[in-house]
């Protein structure tokens, strides 16, 4: 059974006066333990309301129709119980857009702890879960600093641990990485990239930035609340034109060998980080030279 | 407003500093009773001298120390003077007589006694309380110490999230003021010429985006505490766990001494009738 499955999802909101505006159209989408999804979209897809019906923390449900499995739990019942809730939440972790928004406390230990003290974790375990997530984002040093004075990137991080500490099976980032400047941004990448292949959290990531895109296991585009492609990074990518209609633009690098391509120019794939573009550009250029 | 830090919480390593938060709120009170115990000019005597013996042993720098009371140097002004001029010590005789002016040696007294217990009251709480003791860790004790008071249906818990909240979020809306205010300026806006009246105007446009993104903050920081499963006080464990020392205990009962000693001051003082009775 897959972690989280979604069957026949739509959902609306109601505009101040009074008329449902769709948001998400009939969405099929199952995703496996362990996988590495981002979910791509400009803005308006409904990508984010995704996510937060998955973790229901969107406002109305009057609208909300179709089924959302988590682990079981079916999200939009009428039956769910405040536990439930609890439970669903304790599996899915998320991570929002404004590391500021998020923190809670004057420490960065104790906003760490804040989402194991909900759950009524005790110490000396409490302290355990703390001490190891600070240490898995990198910021054990940062243990006693207050959050105000870290960078971006670095809040985010913080951010990060306090969910891992809760330890869920899926972590879901909303955008994370789009109020932070590049370096923030990388090294919130690099963080939930080594959640998912070294600690083995399913990750979801919902972002705009392509480059993001080319390093998940699969890449899923929104495009006015309809799942438009689903497939690995290489797979989407392919869709240069499917991809622009929908508002987004194919990572710089993939475009190149993509127009190279066209222009005659024969080039091996995957190209979808400058790494492997360049790999297989000097693989062609060789092939040349030796010719 | 660069470098802001809020409240007055000095980082050293000192006994003090080291107590339990608890504690201290106790000893603040106490404190306080003390400063209002006193009677007569050796009691007061004994308040200052262990006044600067706090300072002595929380190792603030008097410099910082003093920047507490300098805020109340109006109202102590104000006091001391009032007493100096309105005090009437019937059978005695006037030491500075100038028309509708006259000032008894009591008045003096009586001004300088108003002035060593403030004095002796703000600082002694500040040490107790602001300088040696962080705002999350007040919060916790003042947390604690209430808890009783939840059995009652008193929000303790939840007053004392919104107090870590809010310190949480001064630094940042400070930022945010401070960014708002430069956005403004850079579109003409002049905050710092014309009339009282035209410089609160010059404000509301700082103001009005201030309180609206206050309000998405809130919103944002709800949903987020949600998902974290925040769902009130109840069954919530704590990361930092509070234990009595045998330094607490000692330094409670050092406490009750000084008390005490101050309360048999008192006794001595109205039996034999020491000098400059308040």
């Amino acid at each position: 059974m897959p972690l989280i499955d979604i069957k026949n999802l739509s959902y609306a909101y109601r505009e101040e006066n009074g008329e449902p505006i769709p948001v998400l159209k009939n969405i099929h989408l199952s995703v496996e333990e362990g996988e590495y999804v981002v979910i791509l979209g400009h803005n308006g897809s409904g990508k984010s309301t995704l996510a937060k019906l998955m973790n229901m923390v969107v406002d109305d449900y009057e609208f909300a129709q179709g089924e959302i499995f988590v682990d079981g739990i079916n999200v939009l019942s009428e039956e769910i119980t405040d536990e439930d809730v609890l439970t669903l939440r304790k599996i899915v972790g998320m991570v929002f857009q404004n590391p500021d928004n998020q923190l809670v406390a004057t420490i960065v230990e104790e906003d760490v702890a804040f989402g194991p003290e909900n759950l009524g974790v005790p110490n000396p375990e409490l302290r355990e879960r703390v001490d190891r997530a600070l240490a898995t984002v990198g910021m054990s040093e940062y243990a006693h600093h207050e959050p105000h004075r870290l960078s971006g990137g670095q809040k985010q991080r913080v951010a990060i641990a306090g969910i891992i500490a809760m330890m869920p099976r899926v972590m879901i980032f909303d955008e994370s990485t789009a109020m932070l400047d590049p370096i923030g941004r990388r090294e919130v990448i690099d963080t939930l990239e080594m959640l998912n292949r070294e600690k083995g959290i399913t990750v979801l990531s919902i972002t705009h930035y392509m480059d993001e895109a080319a390093r998940a296991d699969r890449v899923i585009v929104l495009d006015d609340g309809k799942i438009l492609l689903d497939g690995t990074p290489a797979e989407v990518f392919a869709h240069g034109d499917t991809l622009r209609a929908a508002g987004l633009e194919l990572p710089q690098c993939t475009a190149l060998c993509y127009e190279l391509m066209a222009a005659g120019l024969e080039l091996e794939g995957p190209f979808n980080t400058p790494e492997q573009c360049a790999k297989a550009l000097a693989k062609a250029w060789r092939e040349k030279v030796v010719d | 407003m660069k470098g802001f830090a809020f409240g007055q919480y000095y980082p050293a390593d000192s006994v003090m500093h080291r107590l339990d938060p608890r504690m201290k709120v106790i000893a603040a009170v106490l404190y306080i009773v003390a400063a209002f115990l006193c009677k007569n000019f050796f009691s007061f005597l004994l308040l200052l001298v262990t006044t600067l013996f706090l300072i002595l042993i929380s190792k603030i720098p008097v410099k910082i120390v003093l920047r507490s009371i300098r805020a109340l140097i109006f109202i102590m002004a104000f006091t001391a003077i009032i007493n100096i001029f309105w005090f009437v010590e019937k059978d005695a005789q006037p030491i500075f007589q100038w028309k509708f002016i006259t000032i008894y040696t009591g008045g003096l007294f009586n001004a300088l006694f108003i002035l060593v217990r403030i004095t002796c009251m703000v600082i002694g709480t500040g040490i107790f309380l602001t300088y040696t003791t962080s705002p999350i860790a007040l919060t916790d004790a003042i947390e604690r110490l209430l808890r009783p008071l939840a059995k009652i249906k008193v929000p303790v818990h939840e007053f004392a999230m919104m107090m870590t909240i809010a310190l949480r979020f001064i630094p940042t809306i400070v930022e945010e003021t401070d960014k708002i205010m430069s956005a403004q300026k850079a579109r003409g806006a002049d905050f710092t010429s014309g009339s009282l009246m035209s410089r609160a105007k010059a404000l509301i446009p700082v103001i009005i985006p201030l309180f609206a993104s206050a309000f998405r903050r809130a919103g944002e920081l709800a949903t987020a505490m949600e998902c974290r499963c925040y769902h009130g006080g109840e069954g919530r464990t704590k990361l930092r766990i509070l234990k009595y020392h045998a330094r607490d205990v000692f330094f409670i009962l050092l406490l009750l001494i000084f008390v005490g000693g101050i309360i048999a001051i008192n006794i001595f003082g109205s039996r034999y009738g020491w000098v400059y009775t308040m």
